[in-house]
C-alpha cells in the first residue's frame, strides 16, 4: 500500500530532516485493516531516526503532535483506529516548538 | 487546498458540519468539541479574536501597532489574522512587524529570513532591533562565555526590553504578541509551582504595563494552540519551527507537558486553569516588589538597576554569575523596597524562559 507521510513543525528533524516521505507498508500478518496503530509502529520503526519521544508516547502520539488523515483531524475519525487506504496522505505537525 | 476535497472518496469521519450542515467537517474544536469544516472554521477562528479584540478595547482607531515577530506559528497567524480583521472590521490601525535577533547562528538567523518573507507576504514594514547593537553582546557570544546553564535568563531579560527598545524606534503605541491559551495555562501553572505571586497575578491579563512605556496585549489569549496550527496548515501560512538550540528549558518543558496531557483528557482544562488564573485573589499581605525606574538606564525596575544591567554588568566584567537567582544579585544588594500588594505591582523581570516572558 502506498502512502505519503508528510512531517511538519519540527517533526522532520526527527526523520533526516525530510518533511514528506512516499513509503510503501504492509497489511500486518493477521491484520484485516491497516489502521493508524498500525501505520505509527511502522513510522516509529522505519523513519525516526532520533528522539522517538519527540514523536510517540505509549502507543499514539505524543500529546501535541496533530495528526491529519486526507486533510482532516484524526480526531474525527477514530485516532488511533482510524483505518488506512491506498494513496492516503497522512500529515504529522508538532505544536510543541516555539512561537 | 482543493486535493483534501478532492481526496475525501470516503468519509470517514463524521457526516456534516455542525455549523453550516452542508460540507464535511475538517477540525474537532478542543474548546467547543464541534465537528466543523473549514470554511467554518476560518470564520469562527477569525470571528471570535475580533471578538476578544472588541470586548477588551485592545485597539483605539488610528494607533500603530507593533506585532512581536519571531517567525514561529503564533506571531505569524497573528501577523495574518490581524492585518486581515484590520482591513474587514476598518480598526483603522497602522501595522508593523517587530523582530528580535538575539545573534543565535542557525536559529535565529533562519527565523528571520521567515519574517522578511511574512514583511513581503502581508505588505506589513519590519523592523529588526539586534542584541548586539543593544547590549554588545549576541546570544552565541553570551554562551560561550557563561555555557548553557543559565542562558535563557540572559535571553529572556534582553527580549522583553529589546521589544520595547524596538516599540519606542517604531513610535508604536501598542505592542502586541502571540502568546495563546496553552502558553498562558502553562505561565499560571509555573507561577504556581514557584510561588511567584507577582507575576501570577498578573500573567492572565489580557493588557500589561499599561503605566510602562508601552502596553502589550495578547489577542490570542483565548486562542488553543491546536487551532492556531491548523489554521497555518490550512492556510499554507509560511512560518518557521525550529526549537532554539540553546533552549533546554526543562521546568517549562514539564509544564508544557502536562497541560497537553491534561488537554488530551479534557481539552477545557485549557481554559480553565486561564479562568482560575484570572479569579485569584492575592492576599494583600503578600509583599510584592515596587515599581520603580533603573538608575543606569532609565528602565522600568523594583531595583536599583533593572535586571537588563546587572546581567550586562556581570558580562562586561566576566562575573556572568551575577544577577542569577533568587538573591537579586549583588549590585542591588539590601536595597529592597517592598509594599503591600496591589500598589503597583509591575515588576518588569523577564520569565526564565525566552520567548515566554509575560
Amino acid at each position: 500500500m502506498q502512502l505519503t507521510l508528510e512531517f511538519g513543525g519540527g517533526l522532520e528533524l526527527l526523520c533526516d530532516s525530510e518533511k514528506i516521505h512516499k513509503v510503501n507498508v504492509d497489511l500486518p500478518n493477521g491484520a484485516d485493516d491497516f489502521t493508524m496503530k498500525h501505520l505509527l509502529s511502522w513510522v516509529r520503526t522505519n523513519l525516526i531516526k532520533e528522539r522517538p519521544e519527540m514523536f510517540m508516547k505509549g502507543d499514539t502520539v505524543r500529546p501535541g503532535v496533530l495528526v491529519l488523515v486526507n486533510d482532516c483531524d484524526w480526531e474525527l475519525s477514530g485516532q488511533l483506529d482510524t483505518t488506512i487506504e491506498e494513496k492516503d496522505v497522512i500529515v504529522f505537525i508538532s505544536t510543541l516548538h516555539g512561537g | 487546498m482543493e486535493a483534501g476535497e478532492a481526496k475525501s472518496k470516503k468519509p470517514r469521519g463524521p457526516r456534516l458540519c455542525c455549523i453550516c450542515n452542508q460540507r464535511r467537517p475538517v477540525l474537532k474544536r478542543p474548546k467547543t468539541l464541534q465537528q466543523i469544516c473549514r470554511e467554518c472554521f476560518y470564520e469562527v477562528f477569525e470571528e471570535e479574536i475580533h471578538q476578544v479584540i472588541v470586548k477588551n478595547r485592545l485597539f483605539k482607531s488610528g494607533e500603530r501597532v507593533a506585532i512581536g515577530a519571531s517567525g514561529g506559528k503564533d506571531s505569524t497567524v497573528l501577523a495574518y489574522v490581524l492585518s486581515e480583521l484590520n482591513r474587514r472590521h476598518n480598526y483603522g490601525l497602522d501595522l508593523f512587524l517587530l523582530s528580535i535577533d538575539e545573534g543565535i547562528t542557525g536559529y535565529r538567523d533562519d527565523s528571520l529570513e521567515t519574517v522578511k518573507r511574512n514583511e513581503v507576504q502581508y505588505g506589513l514594514p519590519l523592523q529588526i532591533v539586534s542584541y548586539k547593537d543593544l547590549y554588545g553582546w549576541t546570544m552565541d557570544e553570551i554562551v560561550k562565555m557563561i555555557g548553557l546553564k543559565n542562558n535563557c535568563t540572559f535571553c529572556g531579560v534582553f527580549r522583553r526590553q529589546a521589544l520595547d527598545r524596538g516599540a519606542a524606534l517604531l513610535k508604536v503605541d501598542k505592542l502586541v504578541t502571540g502568546h495563546n491559551a496553552d502558553d498562558i495555562a502553562e505561565t499560571v501553572l509555573l507561577n504556581i509551582l514557584r510561588g511567584d505571586i507577582a507575576r501570577l497575578s498578573r500573567c492572565t491579563s489580557i493588557t500589561t504595563g499599561e503605566d510602562g512605556p508601552i502596553p502589550r496585549c495578547k489577542p490570542f489569549k483565548y486562542t488553543y494552540e491546536k487551532e492556531i496550527v491548523m489554521y497555518a496548515y490550512f492556510k499554507k501560512l509560511d512560518y518557521f519551527s525550529t526549537e532554539c538550540i540553546y533552549s533546554p528549558n526543562a521546568y517549562r518543558g514539564f509544564a508544557r507537558e502536562f497541560i497537553k496531557d491534561l488537554e488530551r483528557l479534557r481539552p477545557r482544562a485549557i481554559l480553565d486553569i486561564i479562568k482560575s488564573g484570572e479569579d485569584f485573589r492575592i492576599a494583600t499581605t503578600t509583599k510584592m516588589p515596587e515599581q520603580g525606574t533603573c538608575e543606569r538606564c532609565g528602565y522600568i525596575s523594583s531595583q536599583k538597576w533593572c535586571k537588563a544591567c546587572v546581567l550586562l554588568e556581570g558580562l562586561n566584567r566576566g562575573l556572568p554569575k551575577m544577577g542569577i537567582g533568587r538573591p537579586r544579585g549583588n549590585l542591588n544588594g539590601d536595597h529592597k523596597k517592598v509594599t503591600k500588594a496591589g500598589a503597583t505591582a509591575k515588576s518588569i523581570e523577564s520569565k526564565q524562559c525566552g520567548s515566554l516572558d509575560f
